[in-house]
């Protein structure tokens, strides 16, 4: 034991740690402070950690080469032992640190902890989120497989929008003219140097602020923070009721970064690595690429603007989103702290979970996407067919050749992208229908150059069965009127 | 010699020295952002694009739509597969033709030629575009993107060598809406 002591002081004489790693673990923090919604920002450390230990196993197999990459995942996946958990590790490591630091923001956020004198904290932390948000995106990027080709090809038509500078941006963010091997070394370079060396440094910048500035006091309705007054009570509060940050707090800390890595652990062994897809040529066009799950609100969003609105809010919305972020903190410095007393910021919370917790789950039906198999896998139910004329049938025949269930469903089968056709009927009638077959419009392509006038007699006529049983098709009064009752019912071409 | 003129004397060789290192630093970074945009200045003289054959005009039957690869012409030994590019070949007739970038014009995703509809579509954002690679519906707000093709020797050939993408689309042919809609 004196052994141990003699060499603790040999090494601490030269390193003079031991005086401020004791002021670090004994400083005072408010006792309520050590709560279980405290221990997020030290789980979202802990999941960085891991990345970096999980990361640099990785890279001694992986191969940053757009020829390459994609064997070398697959035999980090089938061929080195334990491969397959380091990238399940990594991947799951990837969803839960960015999860862990929304949640660590928006605790922040409710509990008021950016205000004053803790703004360059929030401000920093935005930035992380900004990197972690990279770190995602570039970590899809090295999993080199169709997802990461065509998603590489998303992001370039995004920055080439840019106005003037686009077509330079895209070149400098594929390192060539296009999606190749230069594309795949710089998102490398960025994902293992650039933006890990910048993650480390804004970090540690802002756990020194934590520490400097002391963990923000649990809110208290009515206990509103003045720049005048503030510091005064919390070194206050730390006195009367302060308790040293090691055990009383740490604890729970330890705790939860435990439970957190055997979470990851758990979820890689359970549901394994992610990918990779396809190989990345891009001659296999056959494919339906989707963003990973942090980006999926966003893939939503991209298909649901109107065409207009698209560039101005991809090219807008994330500097405005960023300006408020950052900019919050001054708008609101003072005041109360307690989510009680603050209920737009509630509701401000409430409605972006919202927001992305509903895009998020359409894009996991895509109702907005053309079922590209749809005409040759469902076919038409039996009961639409069912004591049908020739005329009918060959409609039928025409409305499943001519693909319209890619978009339209009947019997709840086909695509979303249109409305439902099993009461088409009902809503339009014999010249609508012609019209808007011939025509378009409302988004739906024009047929007319498709499609000659016996296959749209046919297919019209197809159309007209499609009405519930007790209820009449729709039918153009005023031309009762005009041409008198009785006039045949089979759809007349327009002029 | 007073304490004030040794400080003095030091602090403009620091000062000296600082000016020094900045203008080392600005020497340095010359190369150093010349090595970082070497990507967009390449592009500037036109170095990207040139003429590469998609195969012989039989290959295209008149009236219809084919799949056509083609090796991008700009290649680096880490490339591997990804220069092998894909393009819709359109052979209006005799030897008129339209060649369309695989790229929807939205955001970038690879169309599919569904000749039973006559429509291409894309499997991302539901766009959709005509035959002839007008927007037909969904979010893209334009055509799809045409490689300037010639026809020698028999020969199909197109001008490529760049992704085609919403906003660098200068060297491939601006398609204009169409008017029926």
């Amino acid at each position: 034991m004196r052994l141990v002591t003699q060499v603790g002081e040999w090494f601490d004489r030269r390193l003079q740690l031991a005086a401020p790693i004791r002021e670090v673990t004994e400083h005072r923090v408010p006792r309520n402070t050590a709560s279980w919604w405290y221990v997020f920002g030290s789980a979202a450390l802990t999941v960085f950690l891991l990345q970096i230990v999980t990361g640099i196993l990785l890279a001694m197999i992986y191969v940053p080469s757009a020829g390459e990459a994609w064997s070398s995942l697959q035999s980090l996946n089938h061929d080195v032992a334990l491969g397959w958990f380091i990238r399940a590790m990594h991947g799951w490591g990837s969803n839960f640190m960015v999860a862990i630091v929304l949640i660590h923001m928006v605790q922040v956020f409710l509990f008021g902890a950016y205000k004053f004198p803790r703004e360059l904290t929030w401000i920093i932390g935005v930035f992380l989120l900004l990197m972690t948000l990279g770190m995602a995106f570039s970590g899809q990027v090295l999993r080199f497989d169709q997802d990461a080709y065509w998603g590489l090809g998303i992001g370039a038509s995004i920055a080439s929008r840019v106005p003037i500078i686009g077509p330079a941006a895209v070149k400098l963010m594929l390192g060539g003219p296009i999606i190749a091997g230069a594309t795949l070394s710089r998102f490398f370079a960025l994902h293992v140097f650039v933006i890990p060396g910048m993650l480390i440094g804004f970090a540690g910048l802002h756990l020194l602020m934590v520490l400097k500035l002391g963990i923000n006091e649990w809110p208290m309705p009515g206990r509103v923070v003045r720049r005048s007054t503030y510091a005064d009570e919390y070194h206050e509060l730390t006195k009367t009721d302060g308790a040293p940050f090691v055990p009383y707090a740490v604890w729970k800390d330890l705790f939860f970064a435990a439970f957190i890595l055997l979470a990851v652990a758990a979820c890689a062994y359970y549901f394994g690595p992610f990918g990779p897809t396809g190989r990345p040529d891009p001659t296999v066009i056959q494919t339906a690429p989707k963003p990973d799950y942090f980006f999926l609100w966003l893939y939503a969003l991209l298909s649901l603007l109107p065409p207009s609105m698209e560039t101005p809010a991809l090219l807008i919305g994330p500097v405005v989103a960023i300006a408020g972020l950052v900019l919050l903190p001054f708008l609101s410095g003072e005041g109360e702290k307690s989510w009680r007393r603050r209920p737009i910021a509630v509701l401000t919370v409430l409605l972006i979970a919202i927001i992305l917790g509903t895009f998020t789950h359409l894009s996991g039906f895509t109702p907005w996407s053309p079922h590209m198999n749809a005409w040759s896998s469902d076919p038409i139910p039996e009961r639409n067919l069912h004591g049908s004329t020739a005329l009918q049938r060959q409609g039928a025949l025409v409305f499943q050749v001519k693909q319209c269930r890619n978009c339209h469903s009947l019997g709840e089968v086909g695509g979303q992208r249109g409305p439902a056709l099993d009461t088409v009927a009902v809503r339009l009638t014999a010249d609508q229908l012609i019209r808007q077959v011939i025509q378009g419009g409302g988004n739906m392509p024009a047929y007319g150059k498709n499609l000659s006038p016996a296959e749209t007699t046919a297919l019209v006529a197809f159309l007209e069965t499609l009405h519930p049983a007790g209820q009449a098709p729709a039918r153009d009064a005023s031309q009762d009127a005009v041409l008198g009752e009785g006039q045949p019912e089979s759809p007349r071409a327009q002029p | 010699m007073s304490n004030e003129n040794v400080l003095s004397r030091r602090g403009v060789l620091m000062k000296v020295g600082i000016l020094f290192n900045a203008l080392v630093a600005s020497a340095l970074g010359v190369p150093i952002v010349g090595f970082l945009l070497s990507s967009i200045t390449r592009g500037r003289q036109n170095g990207y694009l040139s003429w590469v054959p998609l195969g012989s005009v039989n290959e295209f039957p008149e009236g219809e739509t084919r799949l056509a690869t083609f090796r991008n012409p700009f290649v680096s030994p880490t490339d591997g597969k990804t220069v092998d590019t894909a393009c819709w070949v359109r052979r209006v007739e005799a030897e008129k033709f339209q060649v369309f970038a695989v790229n929807c014009a939205h955001l970038g995703c690879p169309v599919r030629w569904f000749p039973q509809s006559g429509l291409f579509m894309c499997p991302c954002h539901g766009g959709a575009y005509y035959r002839d690679g007008s927007r037909a519906s969904g979010p893209p707000e334009r055509g799809l993107f045409e490689y300037p093709y010639k026809v020698e020797n028999g020969l199909v050939t197109i001008q490529a060598g760049e992704l085609p993408t919403p906003g660098a689309s200068a060297a491939l042919l601006q398609k204009k809406p169409p008017c029926a809609s």
